[in-house]
């Protein structure tokens, strides 16, 4: 049995249906239908509807502050919508118990935009933590995946580094690291090469398109057009918690709008 | 609007804002409680909080200790000599530490390490979204941060309240070494002469409760901090202030069940 597949099989992956698993879509892996979300005073998601395929890469798009992030947040339950329903896997997170909720969230691997590498461990041990927490893999099985992955990320010297140690971009890298580390089938990703130099947001790129060839669904959230481009198959671009423009790259690029133009001409690094 | 409208609306706000709070952290409490029980349990948790806890307060409470003891047994010796009763000096002084001067000083302490410790933690876990990185890890970070510290605090108070109780009777020792011969084995034995168990174990056992009450504390207000490096450095603070508040209320409350049950021993 490869690590790979040791992995899918020891942690207990979602596979088994709740019984209000919704079988509509069953080929997509992510569906948000019609979200929304006011935090205080201000709407930040309004009707929000989405669906990402299965080994597909979905870059939404959007100034700051547009509720990127917050839909991300939707999709790994730890916001959950005022209205509208969002599917992963089939199963409406906000519905399902905490307990079948715990399984569904280890099939998603989440990038924090700033990291959120656990201050009191090593790089190391951060990678380590799903592993331990959620298989029964010998120690040194999982040191063996854990140096894989620091070294997929090109930080394999810095396995007993402590996160507060790191540069910033070595953190967005060991964040990436922790977020592949159970091998998820679904990978959010915030901000991806926000902070980073444009070689290591290269290689990042390269990493989660590996991701996708290896059947991995992808949601992106992102600034970086270019870094978009090469990513993503389909795109939205989100503009006061809407979604204004979607489509393929090709079709974002012939869309007269203004701001879908703004945003497909620019070469923002993020 | 008038002054006396601004001063009504804010008083108002005021109250609604400390039933709100008092709701939240009385449910937050009952979810520890409930959470404690289920598995898993995070024992390798508990034992590394145990370890922050209880022994890196050691020197802490073992220090001060030591100098309430030397302090309260020149008080002890100012107030007997009077009465020619210098020889009661150890046994008054064991009962003052035994029954109140170290679990509540004990506690204090402890409120002011650890309660700050925790309260800063959380809130920086919370503001730089590890709380939330541990939930998408699906983990329950709940019972991961705060039912853990919940525990490892109540199960290294009674440790350290005798420890304190330990430390002052020593220092209460070498003060009286310093003013009279007395032996380690007399001062010792008419430590004890007057304390019994109903002495010992009610009064180090209401600090389980103290214990309790710095780790909810110090992990509501880390759980709810918000505002960044602010917002931690208020939630460090306010653990500290609202912990002592609590414990010295429940301190009254705790003497009285013991009266109540041990009426032969009021503490």
């Amino acid at each position: 049995m490869t690590g790979t597949s040791t992995i899918a099989h020891l942690a207990h992956r979602a596979d088994s249906s709740p019984p209000n698993a919704d079988r509509r879509g069953a080929d997509l892996a992510v569906r948000l239908e019609h979200v929304s979300k006011t935090f205080g005073t201000r709407k930040v998601l309004d009707d929000l509807t989405f669906a990402v395929p299965r080994s597909r890469a979905f870059c939404l798009l959007g100034r700051s502050g547009t509720g990127k992030s917050v839909t991300l947040r939707h999709i790994i339950g730890l916001v959950q919508p005022d209205e509208g329903h969002v599917f992963v896997e089939g199963h409406d997170i906000a519905a399902i118990k905490s307990r079948e909720l715990s399984e569904v969230r280890k099939t998603i691997g989440f990038l924090f935009q700033g990291a959120a590498l656990f201050d009191s461990m090593t790089v190391g041990d951060n990678v380590a933590f799903p592993l331990r927490r959620h298989t029964r893999l010998p120690e040194q099985e999982i040191l063996r995946l854990v140096k894989g992955k620091l070294t997929d990320v090109g930080l394999e010297r810095e396995f007993d580094t402590m996160p507060a140690d790191l540069s910033g971009g070595m953190r967005k890298r060991a964040g990436l690291a922790r977020a592949m580390a159970l091998d998820p089938s679904i990978l959010l990703v915030d901000e991806p090469s926000a902070g980073l130099d444009p070689i290591t947001t290269r290689e990042i790129d390269q990493l989660l398109i590996e991701r996708k060839r290896g059947g991995t669904t992808l949601v992106v959230v992102t600034h970086n057009i270019p870094s978009a481009r090469l990513l993503g198959d389909d795109f939205a671009l989100l503009h006061e918690g809407r979604i204004v423009a979607r489509g393929t790259a090709q079709e974002l690029d012939a869309n007269s709008d203004p701001l879908v133009q703004a945003f497909m001409r620019s070469e923002g690094s993020g | 609007m008038a002054t006396e409208e601004v001063f009504v609306d804010r008083l108002g706000r005021a109250v609604l804002s400390f039933f709100e709070n008092a709701g939240a952290l009385t449910v937050f409490a009952s979810r520890a409680m409930v959470e404690a029980v289920r598995p898993p349990y995070e024992f390798r948790e508990i034992l590394r909080h145990l370890h922050q806890f209880g022994l890196r307060s050691t020197p802490l409470i073992v220090t001060s200790g030591f100098a309430i003891g030397v302090v309260l047994s020149m008080h002890t010796r100012a107030s007997l000599e009077r009465f020619g009763a210098e020889a009661m000096i150890p046994a008054g002084l064991a009962i003052a530490l035994i029954r109140e001067t170290g679990p509540l000083t004990a506690g204090l302490l402890v409120s002011g390490r650890v309660g700050a410790g925790i309260g800063a933690e959380l809130g920086a876990m919370r503001v730089t979204e590890q709380i939330d990185a541990l939930e998408a890890t699906a983990v329950n970070a709940f019972k991961y941060l705060v039912v853990t510290r919940v525990l490892a605090s109540m199960i290294a108070m009674p440790l350290l309240t005798t420890m304190m109780n330990f430390s002052g009777m020593v220092g209460g020792y070498v003060s009286e070494a310093v003013l009279s011969d007395m032996s380690w084995q007399l001062y010792f034995e008419r430590s004890f002469t007057y304390i019994g168990f109903s002495d010992l174990i009610p009064a180090t056992l209401k600090t389980v409760v103290f214990g309790f009450l710095i780790a909810i504390v110090g992990g509501y207000l880390g759980f709810k901090t918000s505002g960044g490096t602010e917002g931690v450095g208020n939630a460090s603070t306010r653990s500290v202030v609202l912990s002592s508040i609590l414990i010295i209320l429940s301190n009254v409350i705790l003497v009285r069940i013991i009266f109540f049950f041990y009426p032969q021993a009021p503490a």
